[in-house]
């Protein structure tokens, strides 16, 4: 009974659509809640994105696009409500959303159910694009950012042998650890230690004495701002001088306050950085700037990108049918501000990462660098 | 196993048994004289490193360059803070209870404890999330016998021997000292005696929190992230270190703590999971083969 209202209500939708000639999209961020600035920044990239398409003429056919914004709170209850609602209610042909994995969790199978095209911006938890060949994702995954860091280290820094340090308790650091274990060793590098260490301990010295005596050329510091300050300093303390790689878990201010000089010679990859000098992401820059009056933020960024990759398979498609859509989705290839993107079988994104270099204190864009 | 037993890794081992062994000094000295295992312990060393967090910012400004003599207040100054909030706790949580069942003391340290982790967490000036401390004396580093040793490892080791030599001194020696002792052994014929139980016993806290002060501010500048919560595993691992040593004996404290500073070391570099686990594991075989700890007397029951 169910999927014969939706099934109905999809029908009204479309055939209001092809009156009213704009195809409905809908957009999901956490816009008050926890992660507040998170939402705020989702919507304003959407936002822009839109604009830009409808400027240029619309989607296909002189039709423009409705942005339909719903706030899910970071609540994954309230996200389930909006997702339902804009498929429901409002009819629309897309999804772009939402932020928090948890929130894109609880909307994910709503929207395989109902054959809706969806792409998360930001969810990097693997299960969200498992729940179905509707779903999409623009960001990459969390072990994806190792596989860039081997590489950054073994071809960037040119460096041979690598030592890493993980959170044993902690998924994010432990399978960024492995990833990076093994593409370093796959790219013909060698991990000459690789230690781990239980959740909330303030001492690594331990693990670091023996890190430092097998004498590797880099670190791998995978874990979030304040263990990575105490770590580096601890690493520095014990004499290793080599330059340390990590993750999007530095992408913090209080980095360089716990850490100090230790984290200099530091490097961590993150989705975009706006000090990149492609003219894709200073033109957007300029734009979001212009507009919003602060600069985007690497959430703004990856919403504007999602955006444009749903816009961009709805025009190949050149229709505003589910099934459509998502197999256009499948042949994606564009070029957006966080770099050329495709779509890999488990429908993530193949894209490049940001290298960001901590020089005198501060987040320096250092490259761009492909898996 | 060249990386896991060489110099450097006992210097590791001995700069968290010094910060292991200011607390456990004070756990060992409370229950010494009360009989209690005040859980609490590990929130004052929190209170400590926040006590020198703030005393830093306000005397830096007036006295910026004079390191020694800033590095010595703000020491005064945790120490004060601790001891100032053990002595509080004391008052108002256990005093009232101190001749009622030792459960309900030991469930109320317990609370005291919490108490003061959530307290501190929603105060606005302190917050929940992490504070990076102020480098408050600049480090340097000397390498001897193929160790790097920094001068944090140096004071560390130092602060926490000064106090203990100056704390076994003052139970031994003074007056104060030989009070303290006839307090612990028998609270009703040192009354007779014509000694003030509740001073002495108020006295001990403050003494206990004192050290536990500076403990938290060596730990603020060793490992330079504090938190509400900092005092739980630190705390946790000094009472084991007390226990080992044999509870209610300070140069048993002292030398527990070390043990578990040097063990928990050389097992991390064997296997982290080891070394996290190792502390239990001491525990578990001390209660089964020496249940009054290394260098601790028998008595009927412990808690």
């Amino acid at each position: 009974m169910k999927k014969f209202a939706i099934v109905l209500l999809l029908a009204i939708a479309a055939t209001s659509l092809s009156v009213a000639q704009d195809i409905k999209i809908g957009g999901i961020g956490p816009v008050t809640g926890e992660a507040a600035t998170f939402g705020v920044s989702t919507k304003n990239g959407m936002t822009l994105a839109v604009e830009e398409w409808n400027a240029k003429g619309g989607v296909f056919g002189g039709r423009k696009v409705k942005l339909i914004f719903e706030d899910d709170k970071g609540d994954p209850a309230e996200s389930a409500t909006v997702y339902t609602k804009l498929i429901q209610q409002d009819g629309v042909v897309a999804i772009v959303g939402t932020v928090m994995s948890k929130c894109t969790l609880a909307g994910a199978p709503i929207c395989q159910a109902a054959g809706i095209p969806m792409i998360t911006p930001a969810s990097t938890n693997e299960k969200v694009t498992q729940v179905g060949d509707y779903i999409y994702r623009a960001c990459f995954i969390d072990p994806f950012q190792g596989t860039v860091g081997a590489t950054f280290a073994f071809k960037n820094l040119n460096v041979k042998s690598a030592a890493a340090i993980f959170d044993l308790g902690n998924d994010y650091t432990k399978g960024l650890a492995e990833n990076f274990k093994l593409t370093f060793e796959k790219l013909g590098g060698k991990v000459v230690a690789y230690e781990g260490y239980p959740t909330g301990v303030t001492d690594f010295k331990a693990q670091l004495t023996k890190i430092v005596a097998a004498k590797p050329e880099v670190l791998y510091i995978p874990d979030y701002y304040n263990d990575v300050g105490l770590i580096a300093k601890q690493a520095r303390e014990l004499g290793f001088k080599g330059p340390m790689v990590g993750g999007d878990g530095w992408d913090s201010p209080d980095l360089v306050k716990i850490g100090g000089k230790a984290v200099e010679n530091g490097y961590f990859t993150n989705h975009y950085s706006p000090d990149d000098t492609r003219p894709a992401v200073q033109d957007f820059v300029k734009k979001y700037t212009a507009k919003f009056g602060q600069k985007p933020d690497a959430l703004a960024a990856q919403a504007y990108d999602a955006m444009y990759i749903m816009l961009d398979a709805i025009k190949r498609a050149g229709s505003t049918k589910g099934t459509v859509i998502r197999d256009a989705l499948a042949k994606t290839n564009i070029d957006v501000v966080s770099g050329n993107i495709k779509f890999d079988a488990n429908r993530n994104p193949i894209k490049a990462a940001v290298i960001i270099e901590i020089k005198d204190g501060k987040q320096v864009y250092k490259a761009t660098v492909k898996p | 196993m060249g990386s896991i037993f060489n110099a450097q890794q006992i210097v590791n081992g001995l700069q968290v048994g010094s910060i292991y062994a200011l607390i456990a000094l004070g756990y060992t000295m409370v229950y010494g004289i009360v009989r209690l295992i005040n859980f609490a312990h590990g929130d004052f060393y929190m209170i400590g490193a926040y006590a020198a967090y703030g005393a830093f910012y306000l005397f830096n400004a007036s006295l910026g360059g004079k390191t020694g003599i800033v590095a010595f207040l703000v020491l005064a100054a945790s120490m004060a803070a601790s001891g100032a909030v053990a002595l509080l706790a004391n008052k108002l949580a256990y005093k009232p209870l101190r001749y009622k069942p030792k459960l309900s003391s030991l469930i109320t340290a317990i609370g005291v404890s919490m108490f003061l982790e959530y307290f501190f967490s929603a105060l606005p000036v302190i917050g929940p999330s992490y504070r990076s401390f102020p480098e408050i004396i600049p480090r340097t580093d000397i390498t001897v016998g193929g160790a790097i040793i920094s001068n944090y490892v140096v004071i560390d080791i130092a602060v926490a021997a000064i106090l203990m030599v100056s704390l076994t001194l003052l139970v031994r020696k003074s007056s104060l000292g030989k009070a303290m002792r006839a307090v612990s052994q028998d609270k009703d014929a040192a009354r007779l005696m014509g000694i003030n139980v509740e001073k002495i016993i108020s006295f001990t806290f403050l003494i206990g929190g004192a050290f536990a002060g500076a403990a938290g501010l060596l730990a603020g500048m060793t490992y330079p992230r504090i938190f509400p919560y900092m005092g739980i595993q630190p705390g946790l691992k000094a009472f084991i270190a007390a226990v080992l040593g044999g509870i209610g004996n300070i140069p048993g404290a002292v030398l527990g703590a070390y043990i578990m500073g040097l063990a928990e070391t050389f097992a991390s570099a064997y296997n982290s999971l080891i070394g996290e686990g190792i502390s239990f594991a001491i525990l578990i075989l001390v209660l089964l083969i020496r249940p009054t700890g290394l260098l601790g007397e028998k008595t009927a029951d412990k808690i």
